[in-house]
């Protein structure tokens, strides 16, 4: 069914950390690996040890630089499906494949009805939909909901791949409609945001922005201008000597 | 957005075949012009094998066609779905349509409902189908009131090229219908003329900034891409056609779809038989020919907002 809940339960979602991700993709190696095995396996991928290797990921990690014209940075970006809470992706499907469940918020796609017309990754500014060219049909992230309701797994590891495995902690599961929640406090005290916003989908997940930087040495706690140290002499006259001879 | 052979040929052919049913339509509801029923027919058919092949055409770029059925259950969210409803709804009218023209059991008044449904239905599958591309928000050189309009008379047009031909076969084929076909061709162009216009002038409130937002630390370019080679997103939606091919073909489908098939239309005015035959069948094969222009170009040009997040600009 493509029309949409008119609220859900839950709003799970991701919180992503720009200021402490460090770039590594381990999140997007751990999503293909858990997800090539879960609820949308395989994530074929074609030509994987030729020359133009091509494949379906649910996250993608850019790495951007930022110019003010002064000072620069470089700020690493984990890219994948934001479950906004009024998505094209579902509405425009013909078929009622890509539905939002009520329960939770999330999502997904049902690959039984899917036709492949990729008209829902046309719909998607933040390119989560990657099309599947063997299976023929469209993929995308599941917010790994055959993990978190895993009960074959030990409770403290039912979160989505990408946030269990990344090494910086970056990553942040949980409920974004809930104010209490742990994960709405932290976009709250850092600020989060979201992506795109006006393009109106208003998606659930957002980003933590890097902290600004310290630039002056002032700001960081250390002297504002260095002495240089006093020479060092020996008390010993033929050292001295020495040290003169050798150093001419 | 690429440019598949697939969505080129489903939206000009199928929509050569609705333009040519709504003309065959308005021949019957008016009695303007005298056409025979068997060339009426064979038209009709022409016109359903035109439709035809663009919905097959369009089937063929799915990953799993035999599930296609499917396509028509979302009709109150998908105007995809919307399409492939009205699509089928046309066929029962058309069939009546083509067979009362040579068939008695289908009385006048019948007729005159299978032309009006035909009519209508036709146009509002042109519409649907030029919703399909207006209603994405994500590509700006589509999401904008000039889409539709473009689709439903460049269905007119086209199909005024192909019922130039059936007229000329029908020996209707006079100057001032001529004239009406002329008039319509144009004012497609025209409005083709504002909409390039107005793509080339589009300010697009979303940059790298605001998709990454981290547009307050200053100007945002991708320092390192997320994968080696290209992906799915890249090659579906990251085509680009340079600027200075892209006017050079405008150039093209002016002079292919617009300003040759005008000529040879005022030139087979003033012919009769089998000349004039001739001109007009050439005067829709260029025509079409520039149609395809435009439509290719339709797709090559248009850019899609997720490409920002590979520090290009929409």
């Amino acid at each position: 069914m493509t029309m949409l809940p008119k609220t859900t339960k839950k709003k799970l979602g991701l919180v992503t950390d720009l200021d402490i991700c460090v770039g590594c993709h381990a999140c997007a190696v751990n999503c293909k690996e858990w997800n090539t095995g879960g609820h949308s396996a395989p994530l074929t991928d074609l030509n994987a040890y030729g020359k133009d290797p091509n494949g379906v990921w649910f996250n993608r990690v850019h790495v951007y630089e930022t110019d003010d014209g002064e000072n620069t940075r470089t700020v690493n970006f984990p890219r994948s499906c934001l479950h906004c809470e009024t998505p094209d992706c579902v509405t425009v499907c013909p078929t009622g494949a890509s539905y939002k469940r009520e329960e939770d918020g999330i999502v997904l796609v049902d690959a039984e009805k899917c036709i492949g017309c990729k008209l829902c990754s046309w719909a998607c500014p933040y390119g989560a939909r990657e099309y599947d060219e063997d299976d023929g049909i469209m993929k995308k992230c599941t917010l790994c909901i055959d993990r978190i309701y895993n009960e074959n797994i030990p409770e403290a590891e039912r979160e989505p791949a990408c946030v269990i495995t990344c090494p910086a902690r970056a990553r942040h599961f949980g409920d974004l409609g809930d104010p209490e929640s742990d994960i709405s406090k932290l976009v709250e005290k850092r600020g989060g945001f979201a992506l795109m916003p006006e393009t109106g989908y208003q998606p659930v997940n957002r980003y933590l922005p890097p902290r600004p930087r310290k630039v002056d040495v002032g700001d960081t706690g250390a002297p504002a201008q260095l002495e240089p140290a006093e020479e060092a002499k020996s008390s010993s006259a033929f050292f001295n000597w020495l040290d003169k001879a050798l150093s001419r | 957005m690429d440019p598949a052979y697939s969505v080129i040929i489903f939206t000009s052919s199928s929509g050569a075949g609705y333009g040519l049913l709504i003309w065959l339509a308005l021949a019957r509801l008016t009695g303007a012009w005298e056409i025979g029923p068997v060339a009426a027919v064979v038209a009709c058919l022409v016109a359903l094998a035109l439709v035809t092949t663009g919905l097959l055409s369009s089937t063929f770029h799915l990953g799993h066609p035999e599930r296609a059925w499917r396509a028509m259950t979302q009709w109150r969210s998908s105007w995809l779905s919307r399409e492939g409803v009205f699509a089928v709804l046309v066929y029962p009218a058309a069939l009546v349509f083509t067979a009362g023209w040579i068939w008695d059991a289908v009385s006048p008044a019948l007729m005159m409902a299978a032309a009006l449904a035909t009519l209508v239905l036709s146009l509002i599958t042109v519409y649907c189908t030029s919703m399909i591309y207006a209603s994405l928000k994500t590509i700006p050189r589509w999401s904008n009131g000039f889409v539709p309009p473009v689709y439903l008379i460049f269905a007119l047009a086209s199909g005024g090229l192909l019922f130039a031909v059936l007229l000329g076969a029908a020996g209707a084929a006079d100057m001032s219908a001529m004239v009406l076909l002329l008039v319509v061709l144009l004012a497609a162009w025209l409005i083709k003329w504002y909409y390039w216009r107005f793509i080339d002038e589009q300010k697009v409130e979303s940059d790298p900034g605001t998709a990454t937002g981290l547009g307050h630390l200053g100007k945002v370019t991708q320092l390192e891409a997320p994968h080696t080679s290209e992906n799915y997103l890249l090659k579906e939606m990251g085509f680009q056609v340079a600027r200075r091919h892209a006017t050079k073909l405008r150039r093209y489908a002016l002079l292919l779809g617009m300003v040759v098939p005008a000529v040879l239309l005022i030139v087979a005015g003033n012919l009769a038989g089998a000349a004039q035959i001739a001109t007009l069948i050439a005067a829709l094969l260029i025509g079409l020919g520039g149609v395809i222009v435009e439509r290719w170009l339709f797709f090559a040009e248009a850019r899609h907002l997720v490409t920002l997040f590979y520090g290009r600009t929409v």
